[in-house]
């Protein structure tokens, strides 16, 4: 993999820029490798990436339907943060949040990684008490988070309306300064070339249609390009991750939901911040190209058709109007829904299942962007030594049978 | 959006609905003599269809009734309402060729739209 740097820029700008290589090939699929991915998004690609790095597993591909980045990871409005309550989401979480740190550094690739903060917003006095207990739990897992009043949201985000006369007044918020965003094509494309100088088979357009099993274990997929033959299939498929187990009769607990999103005309820079509110229901950030990316809500419908409704978007923009009416006369420039598959209690599954060499990850939700890394570096842990390490364990599927639930949905951002 | 069609009172905005869920999840019997694995398949565990799905709706600023519809969750096509304690109709349905495929209309997945025209102009 040739380095990118200032110097090789300058290089092969003199040169007319005819000299940059292929950033990923673009293979022919082999008759077996040792595993395979099926799902070309962060988290798969990331996946991917350090069971080559770290584990040593090199012949190994992802595969991808569509082209890498072009679901839920092309499909996210790109928010970091890890201000989770309970002690199994802020490992998982903040353990992403370090690997984002130093990522750009690492792939050699601009994720363009800005931590500018993650303000939540607090409407009423019983939100203002749930925050701030998430700002004590955060503190005690080593996860930054601070208290804010509503004077100093203001001086933090100059922006945002503290009148009291809205209907819900802010009141104040809590602040992750390490939070933020970053880009999402960045990441994929970043993983994707690290993955593949390690000598990944990513085989884009590819779709599985099978998984192949004898006696209780995996020995290979059938796909649009034909059966490769493999010991272990790791599905990260996001919203389709109950079609994948549908293929071996393992039931799931995730429902898959529209989640839509939308972006604004370009404007300068004024949102400095991302701002997200629960009870009025809405999150915000400004792109470096200076576009609004404005998310709220699922669809409350059962959809795999990656749209939603407009009386979402509608909730969502009057949201909006009610924290920044500064924002009333721009326009919504494209709007776009994924599907994200829902558990029950707002956790992901990092799991084993009960056919032998089957792993899954998935069931995210509207969360999973921010976990990109960790979320990768964990499963490919558990794939390669078949046992979750300390971070990945409670979030196995037989915690819906125990009981064991990580009930986060206090920590969504918004309610879903 | 959605034009639900209540069968009590007619063709209205989805607006004014809540969803319910996936439809003829029976409550189990017995419910004493249950194994914890057989709780977590009642409460949790769901089919997620991809394809021609029934599921319940509830006319919340209607007739506060609650009925059951048969919806392509590929297409977001409405095939068929009926009432709860009905079994749902027979219904063609326009379904993806594969589990996680495409269907031909109804779909927001540029991707993989984009790969069947490339597929049908070499065909």
């Amino acid at each position: 993999m040739k380095r990118y740097s200032a110097l090789e820029l300058i290089r092969q700008g003199l040169g007319g820029h005819r000299g940059w290589d292929r950033v990923w090939r673009k293979p022919e699929p082999k008759p077996s490798y040792d595993a395979v991915i099926i799902g070309g998004g962060g988290h798969g690609l990331a996946t991917a990436y350090y069971l080559a790095k770290l584990h040593g597993m090199t012949n190994i591909a992802v595969v991808e339907k569509g082209w890498i980045g072009g679901g839920n990871s092309g499909r996210n409005t790109t928010i970091i943060r890890s201000n989770y309550l309970f002690d199994e989401s802020a490992a998982i979480y903040n353990h992403a949040l370090n690997l984002w740190k130093g990522l750009g550094q690492e792939l050699n690739f601009n994720i363009m990684m800005s931590h500018r903060g993650v303000l939540n917003l607090a409407h009423d006095e019983g939100e203002m008490r749930q925050l701030k207990r998430r700002v004590e739990a955060n503190r005690l897992n080593g996860v930054d988070s601070e208290w804010l009043d509503a004077k100093e949201v203001k001086n933090f985000c100059p922006s945002i309306n503290i009148s009291g006369d809205i209907r819900y007044p802010v009141l104040g918020g809590t602040l992750q300064r390490s939070g933020g965003v970053n880009r999402h094509d960045g990441v994929v494309w970043g993983y994707a070339r690290a993955a593949d100088a390690l000598g990944v088979d990513i085989l884009q357009q590819t779709e599985v249609t099978g998984i192949l099993t004898e006696a209780g274990e995996v020995t290979g997929i059938e796909t649009t390009r034909g059966t490769i033959r493999t010991p272990k299939v790791a599905s990260v498929t996001a919203g389709h991750t109950s079609v994948m187990a549908n293929m071996l009769d393992i039931r799931l607990p995730v429902e898959s939901h529209p989640l839509q999103a939308l972006v604004s005309e370009p404007i300068k820079p004024i949102l400095n911040c991302v701002v997200m509110s629960n009870a009025v229901h809405v999150y915000c950030s400004q792109s470096d190209k200076g576009e609004l990316v404005i998310g709220a809500g699922i669809d409350a419908q059962l959809s795999y058709t990656q749209r939603g409704n407009l009386d979402i978007i509608e909730h969502q923009m009057a949201s909006l109007m009610e924290l920044f009416p500064i924002f009333s006369r721009l326009r919504m420039m494209r709007q776009w829904g994924g599907i994200v598959d829902v558990c029950p209690d707002a956790s992901p599954i990092i799991s084993k299942t009960p056919v032998k060499g089957f792993y899954v990850n998935g069931g995210w939700g509207t969360g999973g962007w921010k976990a990109t890394p960790g979320s990768g570096h964990v499963f490919a842990d558990l794939i390669a030594k078949d046992e979750p390490n300390r971070i990945a364990a409670p979030f196995a599927i037989d915690r819906f049978t125990t009981g064991a639930l990580v009930a986060e949905h206090g920590a969504a951002a918004v309610a879903h | 959006m959605f034009v639900i069609d209540c069968p009590n009172c007619g063709p209205r905005d989805q607006s004014e609905f809540t969803y319910a869920g996936e439809a003829h999840i029976a409550r189990p019997t017995e419910t004493e003599n249950m194994t914890d694995a057989e709780w977590a398949e009642f409460v949790f565990m769901r089919t997620n269809t991809k394809g021609l799905f029934a599921e319940r709706w509830w006319h919340a600023t209607g007739c506060r009734k609650f009925f059951n519809m048969l919806r392509n969750t590929a297409t977001d096509e409405i095939h068929a309402v009926y009432r709860i304690g009905e079994t749902p109709p027979k219904v063609t349905a326009n379904l993806p060729a594969t589990p996680a495929g495409e269907a031909s209309i109804g779909s927001g997945n540029d991707a993989v739209k984009i790969m069947t025209r490339d597929e049908e102009a070499a065909s």
